[in-house]
C-alpha cells in the first residue's frame, strides 16, 4: 500500500490515502462541506463550486470534490473567503433558479432549498435572471417532468444518463446564459431515446426533473362511490417506502404498507409478487421450450439467449438500441401488466365486478411504469390494464396527506386470491432476484430437485456487480427432459444500462453464449429504481437489497410454484403455462423505436 | 520615465535568415536535456497569457514515462484583439512546425497537432502545404514526425488547454478540473505539451540563436521579446514585435493619437488602464518589484476619449456571458449578473452602491471559477468599474 498523505484539515491532522479528494478526506473526519454538483453514484463534476475550500498559500478556492489531498496541505472549510465564496455561489445559483418553492414538487426534498436555508440566505440582491429567459416545462412524457427553469446545471441527470445508463438522452446543450439540459434537438422527452428510467429524477438535487405524478386522480379514484379501486404493490417498494416515512435506509415496511393502502381507502390490496411468481411460471416455461426447440428440434429460428422483459426501461432500451434483438425478449408481460391484465379479468370474474367499474393502481419503485402501463399493447383485458401508477414518492405523500402516523401502524395481510406470493417473488425487487427466482422453480422443474445452492440462495447472481455470471449444469433431469442432461445452463445478469449494453455488445459480438439474461435498467435492480426515495446511493441500494433477501428468507414459501394462488389460477382460469388464455393476456411484443 | 525613450524594436519573429530545415536537423541531434536547459535558461514563459515557463513545461511532460505522447500547438487564437498568431502561422509556419518537431523529439512524441481557430479556415490550404513539405522533409532526414491540423469550431473558452482537448477528443469544449495538468494528462489522457503559436515561434528563435540573445531583451521575469496586436483609436494600428517590459506611457507614445484615454491590456481578459496610470505600469509578467507589471497575450486596445467605457464593458460582459461553457457557477451566472447588473445601474434600477457589489462578486467568481476564462473576468470588470466609475453610473 502506498504511503499515506499528511494534511491539515481546519487544524486538524489527519492522514489518509494517495489519491483520496479533499472533500473524502473531510467526510472522513466529521467535517461537512455541502455539495451540489457531487454525487456518489457519478464521476467527479467540480462545476458547481459550491464545495470550494480554501488552501492556505493559494490565492484562489479549490473545489474540495475534485482536488486531491497533497501531502503538507493546510485546508481551511470555513475560513472568511470560503464562507463569502460560498454565499456568493449559492445567491448567483438562486437568481438563475425559479425558487417558487412552496409550489414545487420537491419542497422539503431539495438540495438547494437546504442549502439556502442552511445559509439563511434572506435577501435577494441579485437579479433575477427567471422571468429574463423563455422557460417552458417539458410535460409530454407519461413519466417525467422537466423544469429547465428549476435547473441549476449540476448535470448530474446528464452524467447519470450517460454513466449509468448509457442512454444519452440528456446531455449539454448550448454555452454560456444559454446553457441548458437538452434532449436531441429538444425534442420533448416522449420523443427521444429516454427509457423512462427516472434515474434522472432521483440523481436531481432540485425540482428541475420530477415524475409526473397521478395522486390526485387516484384520490379521485378512492372518492367515487362506482369505482371499485384495487392495488398492487411492487417487491422494491415495501423496503423503501419507510425511508420517506421516518425509517432507516432498508427498513422493511410490508405489513404496515397493507394497512396504509387499506386505511387510504383502497378496496382491495394485493401483490405484484404474485404476478412475479406467475411471471416465473410463463417465463420459466418459455425459457425451457425455446432450450427444447433449439436442442431437441434444432430449429434454427429460435432466440437465445433469451432476455427478461419484466422492466420497462430496458425494453424501451432495446427497442431503441438492439431493435434486430427484440425477438431475444420474453415475450411476457412485466409483472405490473400481468397483474393488470388479470385484475379485469380474473379479478373481476371472481368477485363479480364489472371490469368497467375497476380502477387499477399499481405503486411501483419505478418511473418507466407509468410510460409501461400506457402503451398500446397494455389493453388485452378489454380495458387499460392498470390505471394509474404511483411511485413509491407518491404512496409516501397519500400516506401523510391522509394524516395516517405511519409509524404507530399494525401490520395486515394483504388481501387474497391475488395477494399471496412467495420469496421468489419478492427477490424481483433485487438485481439477479429475477434470474434466482427462475433457476429455483426451472431446476426443480426440470430435476425435480432443489437448486445445489444452500438455503436456495443463489449467491453468484447477487449483489451490485454491474454483471454477474452464473451456470448450473443439468444432472439426472426427470424423463421429459432429458434432453438437457448434461446441459450447462449459462446465465447473465445485468442491472443499470450501461452494463445491460456492455452484455448486449458482448453477445453480438459472439463473445458471449448465454441462455438466459436478466436485465433490470436502474443499478441495483428495481430496489434502485427511479421512484424510490430520494437520495439514493450504493450503500442505501445495499441496505435495500439486504432487506429484501431477509424478506425472501422469512418467507414460508420461496419458490414460486409452491404459491397456492398460482396453482389456484391456473387451476380455475390460465389452466397452464403458455396456454392460450396466458398467450392473449400476460404476453406481448414490442417493436421497434428510432435511435436518437 | 522619459519621453525621449524609444521602444526597442526587435526582428525575430517575422525574420526568416537561416534555412528552417538546418535547424531542425542540428535540434534534433542535440540532446532532449540540453534543449530543455536552454529553454529554461532562456526564461521564455508562454505567450498565450498565462506565462508559464516553457522549457518548465517540456521538461514535466519529458519526464512522463508513456510511449505516447502529443505536441499540440495552441492556435485557438480568440481573445478579442488578438491577431498575431494568425501572422505567424501565414508568414513563418515552418518556425512553428520545427519547434513542434523538435518538442516532439525533447519529450518522446511522434504527433502533433496545430488546434485552428474555426474562424481561420482560410489559413488551412496554405497550412497544409507546408505540413506536407515539412513531413516530407522529415522523411528525407528520417524522422518520425507527423502534425495534422484540427479545426475549432468557434467557442472561445476552446483556447483554454483543457476545453481544447475535449474538443479535439469529440466533446463539448468544456475545461476540465485541474489536476491533473496536461503534462500528465492531456489529449486523449496521454502526457501532452501545448504551446501557444508564438510560444513556438520564439523557441525556434531560441534555437536559432541561442538562449542568451533571447534572454537579453527584457527585464527580470519578464524576458525575451512580444508580438503586440495594437488596435483601437490609434494611427498606426498593426503587429508590432517588442521588448518586453516596456513602459504603458512609451508605447501610449508611440502609438496613441494624442487623445488616449486607457489602454485595454491583454484583451477582454485583461486589463484597463486609464492614463492617470500609464506611467507606472510595465508591460509584463508579475513578479516585478516594484510598480504594476500586466501580462498580455499581445493585444492591446487604446481608447481615445470619445470613447463610452460603459459601452467597452458591456460588450466585454456581453462576450463573457456568452462565450462562458456555462459549467461553472460563478462563471455563467456570475457574468449575466454583471451584465444586467451594469445594465440595471446605469438605467437607475439599481443604485451605484449595487456596483460595489458586483465588484465583490467579481472577487468570488475570480477566487472560484473552474478555469481562466471566469477567473479572468474580474480583471477587466474592476479596472473599468474603479476607474470609470461615473461613466457606469451617469
Amino acid at each position: 500500500m502506498a504511503k499515506k498523505i499528511k494534511i491539515t484539515i481546519n487544524e486538524l491532522t489527519v492522514e489518509v490515502e494517495p489519491g483520496t479528494s479533499i472533500l473524502e478526506a473531510a467526510r472522513e473526519t466529521g467535517v461537512i462541506i455541502p455539495t451540489l454538483c457531487y454525487h456518489k453514484d457519478l464521476c467527479v463534476a467540480g462545476n458547481c463550486r459550491v464545495c470550494v475550500v480554501e488552501i492556505v498559500g493559494q490565492k484562489r478556492l479549490s473545489a474540495a470534490c475534485a482536488t486531491p489531498c497533497d501531502e503538507g496541505m493546510d485546508i481551511l472549510t470555513n475560513s472568511f473567503k470560503v464562507r463569502n465564496s460560498r454565499k456568493h455561489i449559492i445567491e448567483l445559483l438562486l437568481s438563475e433558479h425559479n425558487a417558487d418553492c412552496t409550489r414545487c414538487y420537491k419542497n422539503g426534498n431539495c438540495e438547494l432549498q437546504k442549502l439556502a436555508s442552511d445559509y439563511k440566505i434572506m435577501t435577494q440582491d441579485f437579479i433575477r435572471l427567471v422571468p429574463l429567459k423563455n422557460y417552458t416545462i417539458d410535460q409530454f412524457s407519461p413519466s417525467i417532468i422537466k423544469d429547465d427553469s428549476k435547473c441549476i446545471r449540476c448535470q448530474r441527470c446528464v452524467r447519470t444518463c450517460e454513466e449509468l445508463q448509457g442512454v444519452n438522452a440528456l446531455t449539454v446543450a448550448y454555452k454560456g446564459d444559454r446553457m441548458k439540459i437538452a434532449t436531441f434537438f429538444e425534442k420533448p422527452m416522449n420523443d427521444v431515446i429516454c427509457t423512462n428510467c427516472g434515474q434522472c429524477i432521483n440523481h436531481c438535487p432540485t425540482g428541475a426533473l420530477v415524475e409526473k405524478n397521478y395522486i390526485e386522480e387516484v384520490w379521485d379514484a378512492i372518492a367515487d362511490k362506482n369505482c371499485h379501486v384495487i392495488v398492487q404493490t411492487a417487491p422494491a417498494v415495501r423496503v423503501g417506502l419507510g425511508e420517506e416515512l421516518g425509517y432507516e435506509y432498508g427498513s422493511r415496511v410490508t405489513g404496515k404498507m397493507v394497512a396504509a393502502l387499506k386505511r387510504l381507502g383502497f378496496d382491495a390490496v394485493m401483490d405484484t409478487d404474485f404476478t412475479a411468481d406467475l411471471t416465473i411460471l410463463e417465463e420459466g416455461t418459455e425459457l425451457l421450450t425455446r432450450l427444447k426447440r433449439a436442442l431437441v428440434n434444432h430449429d434454427p429460428d429460435v432466440k437465445l439467449p433469451m432476455a427478461t422483459s419484466c422492466s420497462p426501461g430496458w425494453i424501451k432500451y432495446i427497442e431503441h438500441m438492439y431493435p434486430e434483438y427484440l425477438d431475444h425478449l420474453s415475450t411476457c408481460k412485466s409483472p405490473q401488466q400481468m397483474f393488470g391484465a388479470l385484475a379485469k379479468t380474473y379479478y373481476a370474474r371472481a368477485r363479480n365486478l364489472d371490469p368497467e367499474k375497476i380502477v387499477s393502481v399499481s405503486i411501483m419503485p419505478c418511473t418507466a411504469k407509468k410510460f409501461e402501463s400506457n402503451r398500446p399493447e397494455m389493453h388485452d383485458s378489454g380495458y387499460r390494464d392498470v390505471d394509474y401508477v404511483l411511485t413509491t414518492r407518491e404512496l409516501a405523500i397519500m400516506i401523510k396527506q391522509a394524516g395516517i402516523d405511519f409509524m404507530k401502524l399494525g401490520d395486515m395481510p394483504f388481501d387474497r386470491l391475488m395477494g399471496e406470493s412467495t420469496g421468489a417473488g419478492v427477490i424481483f425487487g433485487a438485481t439477479g432476484g429475477v434470474m434466482e427466482a427462475a433457476l429455483r422453480t426451472a431446476y426443480e422443474l426440470v430435476t425435480g430437485r432443489n437448486v445445489p445452492f444452500e438455503n436456495l440462495n443463489i449467491m453468484p447472481v447477487r449483489g451490485m456487480e454491474g454483471v454477474k455470471e452464473a451456470s448450473i449444469r443439468i444432472e439426472n433431469p426427470l424423463e421429459q427432459w432429458a434432453f438437457l442432461d448434461g446441459v450447462e445452463l449459462k446465465c447473465a445478469v445485468a442491472h443499470g444500462l450501461i452494463n445491460a449494453k456492455k452484455v448486449m455488445d458482448s453477445i453480438l459480438s459472439g463473445k458471449s453464449q448465454y441462455h438466459f439474461i436478466e436485465f433490470m435498467a436502474c443499478p441495483g435492480g428495481c430496489l434502485g429504481g427511479g421512484g424510490q426515495p430520494i437520495p439514493t446511493s450504493p450503500e442505501i441500494r445495499r441496505k435495500r437489497a439486504e432487506a429484501i433477501y431477509a424478506e425472501d428468507l422469512g418467507m414460508p414459501l420461496r419458490k414460486s410454484h409452491q404459491n397456492p394462488e398460482i396453482v389456484k389460477i391456473y387451476a380455475d382460469f390460465l389452466e397452464k403455462p403458455m396456454s392460450e388464455k396466458s398467450h392473449h393476456l400476460l404476453h406481448t411484443k414490442y417493436s421497434p423505436r428510432e435511435r436518437f | 520615465m522619459s519621453s525621449n525613450y524609444q521602444l526597442k524594436r526587435v526582428d525575430f519573429i517575422f525574420k526568416d535568415e537561416k534555412d528552417w530545415k538546418e535547424i531542425l536537423k542540428n535540434n534534433i541531434n542535440r540532446p532532449p536535456q540540453e534543449l530543455i536547459n536552454e529553454l529554461i535558461s532562456s526564461e521564455l514563459k508562454g505567450r498565450g497569457g498565462a506565462g508559464f515557463p516553457t522549457g518548465l513545461k517540456w521538461k514535466l511532460t519529458a519526464e512522463v514515462d508513456d510511449m505516447t505522447k502529443y505536441v499540440i500547438c495552441n492556435a485557438d487564437e480568440g481573445e478579442p484583439g488578438t491577431f498575431k498568431d494568425r501572422e505567424i502561422l501565414s508568414k513563418v509556419p515552418f518556425k512553428v512546425l520545427t519547434s513542434m518537431a523538435v518538442c516532439g523529439h525533447v519529450i518522446g512524441s511522434k504527433e502533433g497537432y496545430i488546434y485552428l481557430r474555426g474562424e481561420y479556415f482560410f489559413l488551412q490550404p496554405e497550412l497544409n502545404k507546408a505540413i506536407c513539405e515539412f513531413e516530407q522533409y522529415c522523411q528525407e532526414i528520417n524522422f518520425d514526425f507527423r502534425i495534422r491540423i484540427f479545426m475549432g469550431s468557434g467557442a472561445y473558452i476552446c483556447g483554454e488547454e483543457t476545453a481544447l482537448f475535449e474538443s479535439m477528443e469529440g466533446k463539448r469544449g468544456e475545461p476540465r478540473n485541474k489536476p491533473p495538468f496536461p503534462s500528465n494528462f492531456g489529449y486523449m489522457g496521454k502526457p501532452t505539451v501545448i504551446n501557444n503559436v508564438e510560444t513556438l515561434a520564439h523557441t525556434y528563435t531560441i534555437f536559432e540563436f541561442g538562449a542568451k540573445r533571447f534572454y537579453d531583451l527584457g527585464v527580470q521575469y519578464s524576458r525575451g521579446s512580444k508580438l503586440f496586436s495594437v488596435s483601437g483609436d490609434t494611427p498606426k494600428p498593426g503587429i508590432y514585435e517588442l521588448e518586453l517590459g516596456m513602459s504603458l506611457e512609451d508605447f501610449v507614445d508611440e502609438f496613441g493619437d494624442g487623445d488616449t484615454k486607457a489602454v485595454q491590456v491583454g484583451g477582454a481578459s485583461g486589463f484597463l488602464v486609464p492614463r492617470k496610470r500609464f506611467g507606472e505600469t510595465t508591460i509584463g509578467f508579475q513578479g516585478k518589484l516594484t510598480g504594476i507589471s500586466l501580462p498580455t497575450g499581445g493585444s492591446m486596445m487604446l481608447f481615445n476619449s470619445s470613447r463610452s467605457m460603459y459601452n467597452v464593458l458591456d460588450n466585454y460582459l456581453e462576450f463573457f456571458r456568452e462565450e462562458s461553457c456555462g459549467q461553472c457557477t460563478p462563471c455563467r451566472v456570475g457574468c449575466q449578473q454583471l451584465l444586467n447588473g451594469i445594465k440595471a445601474v446605469k438605467r437607475g434600477e439599481k443604485n451605484a452602491l449595487y456596483l460595489d457589489k458586483l465588484l465583490r462578486l467579481t472577487e468570488t467568481m475570480q477566487y472560484t471559477a473552474k478555469c481562466g476564462l471566469g477567473q479572468s473576468v474580474a480583471n477587466s470588470f474592476s479596472s473599468i468599474v474603479e476607474n470609470f466609475r461615473e461613466e457606469m453610473i451617469y
